[in-house]
């Protein structure tokens, strides 16, 4: 990686409570993600991961410091900006339930464009049309597209629905995807086909890849694993359970 | 947006149908009810118009207007002819319609009358009575019968009818010796003229002759030869249309009328007698339309719940939403959207109900009452109230709207439940 490029995510001096007179769950001095990097996030169950995440998309502000993507300073953009920004920036993966339950799979897949022109400009700036790229994705999923494009999403397996949600996170090619434990409802033997899924994608498309997990067994894969009780100077008051 | 909002809906269709049914339901209603009773009053004001009194045996005025026009109600007491006579004569009168109610056939009122009732009763914006086929009776035994019952009946000219005595469906004699025939047939008026059977003032006398004889026996009445040889005038009628030749003079006849001393009459002046008969039913209007806006608001509330209850399994819906993009504004839109998507389509389908409840009821209406209530394109008050609904439907639509906002604002990505 290079070193000296802008890194992509920055955090400065964050503190995050979420409300006023709540005591902070995140105080973090620094926290940088270098361009196609992919990093492990871990740390046990309530202690601010997914609040870090929302941080990082820009769905939450932090009270104090600043958080930068791609040398943008969120603070900076107006509301509505931030939820342009995200969509142009960012792919998510969720848990679970990542796809619309009423859409089909290729609606689902090609939701991010309806809200973002300029990643709908990526892919038709490579010589594709949404649906060709749908369907590219999809096969690097090991999906049939044929098979599955039109299906309603509640007809297909829970490992297949999160293959979707990645097809989704990675179409148009946003430069961050941000996954918050992907793999926790899928057996541990779909988990590692999930990852190695994930990484060859997202190595084609040079994105730099924050997943969030508690399973330490997975972090071995990654560039780079962080602690969050390591950056956090909040205590963990919930105990480690992991 | 339209697109997700739709294919959201369908994924949720039974809760989302019966939101809408609800709607339908409650629009059907109150437009229902608010065509009723503008016919209703339409209606009836068409069916006197060019009357300028109606005299009948001293009573309540709206009784009095109620049997001797709408065929509704019976008559306690007769006019005599002797007074009959004398308020013919009088200088101000220009004409006088006889009217003799009491019996029936097949369920139909006959009516006794003379010629002037084709003459000089009018309806509706003061037209005449005009004969789709045959013409007037001339016979005692000629009878005029209106369309609803021609077409009820099947009758059709020079038919022969059994008339009975009594006004019920059970006939309490039947003057089987004394067959009418049908001479004529109106043509319809949409008033009820046309559930009537109209003879003339003798037919009514013919039909009572055994009657009152006490020879009641079937198989043996009197021959119609012999009737036809008895004395049939009238000895009284039930009430008299009265026309005026300036209607300057309209409350004095009416006094001089009310203070008749042979015997006590009263004269009412139609107009009055119809407003006074709204403000009875304006009571029962007022009601019913207080419990039709009940109805429509609890249809909204409804939808109203049925949104807001969405909303929690809904929340990782909007989740993915708010990943992929979405602002809260698009959230609070898109149901929005929804919500008026629910009221259009609730609105619509309560339109096409409503069509169907008047084709079927305006059926009904027609052969009890002689009401008609024609389907009609919606009128403005008709369209005022589609208006205020659907206005309703999208501020009943913003309340789980705001909340989906506040709520998608303060879960962030986090995927609750
Ligand atoms: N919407 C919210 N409002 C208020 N407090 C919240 C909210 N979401 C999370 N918290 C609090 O913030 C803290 C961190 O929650 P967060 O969801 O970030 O944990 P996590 O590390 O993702 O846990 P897990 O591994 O179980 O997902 C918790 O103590 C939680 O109670
Ligand atoms: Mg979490």
């Amino acid at each position: 990686m290079n070193a000296n490029a802008q890194p992509i995510v920055q955090l400065r001096d964050i503190q995050f409570a979420w409300h006023r007179n709540l005591s902070p769950v995140l105080s973090i001095e620094q926290f940088e993600l270098s361009r196609g990097e992919h990093v492990f996030l871990q740390g046990s169950s309530g202690s601010g991961k997914t609040t870090l995440l929302n941080l990082i998309a820009a769905v939450l502000l932090p009270q104090k410091g600043s958080v930068a993507i791609d040398g943008q300073p969120l603070a900076e953009l107006r509301r509505s900006k931030r939820d342009q920004f995200r969509v142009d920036h960012m792919g998510l993966v969720f848990q679970q339930f990542n796809l619309l339950p009423f859409l089909s799979v290729v609606e689902n897949v090609q939701l991010s464009c309806r809200f973002s022109p300029s990643r709908k400009r990526r892919v038709t700036q490579e010589g594709l049309t949404l649906d060709q790229e749908t369907d590219r994705l999809l096969s690097a999923m090991k999906l049939d597209p044929k098979e599955i494009k039109h299906k309603p999403t509640s007809e297909l397996s829970v490992g297949q629905q999160q293959r979707v949600a990645v097809a989704r996170a990675l179409i148009g090619r946003p430069p961050l995807i941000i996954a918050d434990e992907p793999t926790s409802s899928l057996d541990s033997d779909s988990r590692q086909a999930f990852l190695d899924l994930l990484f060859s994608e997202i190595e084609s498309a040079g994105s730099t890849l924050l997943f969030v997990s508690h399973d330490a067994a997975l972090a071995s894969s990654f560039d780079r694993r962080i602690d969050l009780k390591d950056i956090n100077r909040v205590a963990d008051l919930s105990g480690d359970l992991s | 947006m339209i697109g997700i909002a739709w294919k959201s809906l369908c994924n949720r269709w039974p809760t989302a149908l019966l939101a809408m049914l609800a709607i339908a339901m409650s629009v059907a209603l109150i437009l229902s009810v608010e065509k009723v009773r503008r016919d209703a009053r339409n209606s009836f004001t068409q069916t006197v118009s060019g009357t300028d009194l109606i005299v009948g045996a001293r009573s309540g005025a709206v009784q009095l207007l109620l049997y001797s026009v709408f065929r509704i109600g019976n008559a306690t007491n007769n006019i005599s002819w002797e007074s009959v006579e004398e308020i013919s004569a009088r200088n101000a009168i220009d004409w006088v319609i006889p009217i003799s109610l009491g019996d029936s056939h097949a369920g139909f009122r006959v009516l006794g009358t003379n010629h002037d009732y084709f003459e000089h009763y009018r309806f509706g914006e003061k037209r005449t009575l005009t004969f789709a086929e045959g013409e007037r009776f001339d016979d005692v035994f000629d009878a005029v019968i209106g369309s609803e019952v021609a077409k009820q009946l099947g009758y059709t000219i020079g038919q022969d009818i059994v008339v009975a005595h009594g006004t019920g469906n059970v006939a309490l004699v039947e003057h089987e010796k004394q067959p009418f025939k049908v001479s004529g047939i109106l043509a319809p008026t949409g008033t009820p003229v046309d559930r009537a059977i109209h003879v003339s003032l003798q037919g009514i006398e013919a039909m009572h002759v055994d009657w009152r004889n006490g020879a009641n026996v079937k198989g043996e009445g009197t021959s119609a030869e012999a009737i036809r040889a008895m004395d049939l005038n009238p000895k009284a009628v039930t009430a008299l249309l009265v026309g005026l030749k300036s209607r300057g003079t309209v409350f004095r006849e009416q006094r001089t009328i009310n203070n008749y001393r042979a015997e006590p009459l009263l004269a009412i002046l139609p107009g009055v007698a119809l407003q006074e008969l709204w403000s009875l039913v304006s009571v029962a209007e007022m009601a019913l339309l207080i419990v039709s806006i009940m109805v429509v608001v609890a249809g909204l509330v409804n939808l109203m719940s049925v949104l807001l209850a969405g909303l929690n399994e809904r929340r990782r819906e909007m989740a993915v939403l708010r990943s992929v993009g979405a602002r809260p504004a698009h959230v609070f839109l898109l149901l929005c959207i929804e919500s008026t998507l629910l009221t259009l389509g609730g609105i619509v389908a309560g339109l096409v109900l409503h069509y169907i409840i008047t084709a079927i009821g305006s059926v009904f209406l027609m052969e009890r009452f002689g009401l008609s209530v024609p389907l009609t394109l919606p009128q403005s008050t008709e369209l005022k109230i589609l208006l205020s609904v659907a206005i309703a439907g999208l501020v009943a639509g913003t309340i789980p709207a705001l909340q989906a906002y506040r709520k998608s604002l303060s879960d962030g990505l986090s995927q609750k439940l």
